[in-house]
């Protein structure tokens, strides 16, 4: 009966706090594109745009669901529920904290442990490729088409250095159960992660699986199955209303899920970088740090009229955020279940933030360099990888 | 009314009947990709019957056969599907009963 | 307390008629799309039922290989060709209809006997009491028992790929 409850309880939270996730991951996105390219980016609605996710979502949802004339219509309805539902499904695997114990119960930070997590990942992100194939091939349409077999050809070929940089690291954890290999990573500094133990190799092999999640996820400067500007926008040209906020919600849930198996396998999950006592410290100060300069700023050089009150307003928050950070040193309790998951959701976002950042920055690859460039050098260097830490496993243990 | 548990031998009479629709579709249609899935189908029947067998028998030997009979029909669909796309580029056809030089 | 059905049981039953269903789907449709993606439900309640049987890496390797490279690029073919639905063909095939379907029906009804006449007293499918099936086993198997065979399909699948490579590129005259 506790089983049921506890694993009830996390669903509610871990699925509350996914979606939560997507939703303002968009908010970020345009607010840091926004800045990167010298613009406010939305300000309307609500204090810096921060309801514009909510208008978001009742703008896609109010809209009329138009099916256009000679598509398939069974499948073009199945592929955005085939593509959504696959995205949603990988996070159950992902370990966010270590084992904990409240109010006599004991239980992992994760909803599922399996024996096989990576190679269930691997199976699922797999299978994603239908969602965006079937959506291209059933719209009935050129573009479309062109976008959803671009989209397969990317996936089929940047799997492979994608799976191969995966196995690099399992070859020094020895497991395929994600909960381990975060649990092998713990204990003290940074250099105990994968992706900074056995350097170069497995930092190697890190940048390689990270190049391989931009083209996973369709996004620049690998996003040739929705270029704009030659494809008007790919696979989902033709939807609209929540068959397109489907589509959109998949990308944001991959780009989440990838940044999750990247951080648990390479970069030591919930560990902070450095032991416990001092580390446990970092949230307060950052949180504290925030907050005073959202205050200096806001009450003295307001740059709009609203700052006067809601830069304060978000600087006592934050202010209060660290206090409760401060407070969790010294009750266990709650400490054992803040200092894991703020560590983890912090390798998140900046791996997150990565993500964005290249998009502002960098230039949309043509379709040969984007083939050329997987099948003769990504390919290629995660191979010499794999074979090279084979071999430094075998010989030196 | 339900029984209590599966026995092994209903795993083997549901790979027989998968089988059976394998076989059934390669001999009725004539669409060569069509009838090269329904061989896929037909290979996949036979990896659950080594699998139960696998279980029966508390040995895992049976599912390496299976591992083995997935690489085989991956080679295989890489070969086939480019031959596929041969016949295709020369006869501008996925019939197989147009594919008959030879008998002429 | 009512007793709960076995849970083995509604699984498999739920798994082995969704299975038959999409074989059915994959013989039946009109469209090679449909086709594939019918066989894709079938593999993916393979994998279920491999899981069942407590083979949990080659459940996997299912959905890798099977469902997300093989099937793939079926329909990646099937896409690029734009091999739509099939015509009426003129030569109808009375063989495979009147001789060849009953055939098999009789193949299916003997062999579906002599599996239940033979194996009465079978292993009782329970989830989670054969646990051999898992990454460490079967590697440790493949790499010592099987290594020829292993090596030798590491061979083919090289020659495939070249093979494949040959003839799928187009001439240059």
């Amino acid at each position: 009966m506790d089983y049921f409850l506890v694993s009830l309880i996390k669903i509610v939270v871990v699925f509350g706090a996914f979606m939560t996730t997507l939703a303002y991951l968009q908010w970020v996105e345009r607010k840091v594109l926004a800045h990167i390219q010298l613009r406010l980016g939305p300000q309307r609605v609500g204090p810096h745009g921060l309801l514009q996710p909510l208008a978001d979502v009742i703008k896609l949802a109010t809209k009329e669901g138009v099916i256009p004339a000679n598509v398939n219509t069974f499948f073009y309805i199945l592929a955005p529920f085939i593509a959504v539902s696959l995205a949603l499904i990988s996070i159950a695997v992902i370990p966010f904290g270590p084992a904990i114990e409240l109010f006599g119960v004991r239980t992992n930070l994760e909803l599922t442990s399996l024996n096989i997590g990576v190679l269930l990942i691997l199976a699922i992100s797999s299978v994603g490729v239908y969602g965006i194939a079937l959506g291209g091939w059933a719209s009935n349409n050129k573009y479309s088409l062109m976008g959803g077999l671009r989209s397969s050809a990317q996936m089929i070929s940047y799997e492979l250095p994608m799976a191969i940089a995966l196995a690099t690291p399992l070859l020094v954890l020895n497991t395929l159960d994600l909960r381990q290999i975060a649990e092998r990573q713990g204990g003290g500094w940074f250099w105990n992660w994968t992706a900074f133990s056995a350097p170069p190799l497995l930092f190697i092999a890190f940048v390689v699986f990270l190049i391989s999640a931009f083209a996973e996820t369709n996004r620049v400067p690998f996003d040739l199955p929705e270029a704009e500007n030659e494809l008007v926008a790919g696979f989902h040209t033709e939807y609209s209303s929540l068959a397109f906020a489907g589509f959109f919600m998949a990308e944001y849930a991959n780009m989440v899920t990838i940044t999750c198996v990247a951080t648990t396998i390479f970069l030591g999950g919930w560990h902070p970088p450095f032991p416990a006592p001092y580390s446990n410290y970092v949230p307060t100060a950052l949180f504290w740090f925030f907050g005073a300069i959202l205050l200096f700023h806001g009450l003295t050089q307001p740059a709009r009229r609203w700052d006067r009150f809601t830069f304060p307003i978000f600087g006592v928050l934050s202010l209060g955020l660290g206090a409760i950070f401060l407070g969790a040193t010294f009750f266990p309790v709650v400490g054992q279940i803040l200092f894991p998951v703020f560590w983890f959701v912090a390798k998140v976002g900046l791996l997150l933030f990565i993500f964005i950042w290249v998009r502002g920055t960098l230039p949309r690859f043509r379709y040969d360099q984007l083939m050329r460039f997987t099948w003769t050098f990504l390919f290629p260097v995660a191979l010499g990888c794999l074979l090279l830490t084979g071999l430094k496993v075998a010989l030196f243990g | 009314m339900l029984p209590n548990a599966v026995p092994v031998s209903w795993y083997l009479v549901l790979s027989a009947i998968l089988f059976s629709l394998g076989v059934a579709g390669f001999l009725i249609r004539r669409n060569i990709i069509t009838v090269f899935m329904c061989i896929e189908l037909m290979l996949n029947a036979v990896n659950l019957s080594f699998v139960a067998f696998s279980y029966e028998l508390k040995k895992i030997d049976g599912q390496l056969f299976t591992f083995f009979v997935m690489v085989v029909a991956a080679a295989e669909a890489a070969v086939g599907l480019a031959i596929i796309l041969t016949i295709f580029r020369h006869r501008m056809s996925l019939e197989i009963d147009d594919v008959s030089s030879l008998k002429n | 307390m009512i007793p709960l059905p076995n849970l083995d049981v509604i699984a498999f039953l739920v798994l082995a008629t969704f299975a038959v269903l999409c074989g059915l789907s994959v013989i039946l449709q009109k469209h090679a799309v449909a086709s594939a993606l019918s066989l894709v439900g079938v593999m993916g309640a393979l994998a279920v039922l491999y899981l069942m049987l407590g083979a949990e890496f080659l459940a996997a390797v299912q959905m890798i290989v099977y469902a997300g490279a093989i099937m793939v690029l079926f329909v990646f073919v099937i896409m690029l060709l734009n091999a739509g639905s099939e015509q009426k063909s003129n030569r109808p095939r009375y063989f495979a209809y009147f001789a060849g379907i009953p055939a098999l029906l009789v193949f299916l009804g003997l062999i579906a006997n002599f599996i239940l006449r033979e194996l009465p007293n079978s292993a009782s499918v329970q989830f989670g009491a054969f646990t051999q099936g898992g990454p460490a086993p079967v590697g440790r198997l493949l790499f010592t028992k099987y290594l020829l065979p292993f090596e030798v399909t590491s061979l083919l699948v090289l020659i495939a790929i070249i093979g494949a490579m040959v003839l799928a590129k187009k001439e240059i005259d």
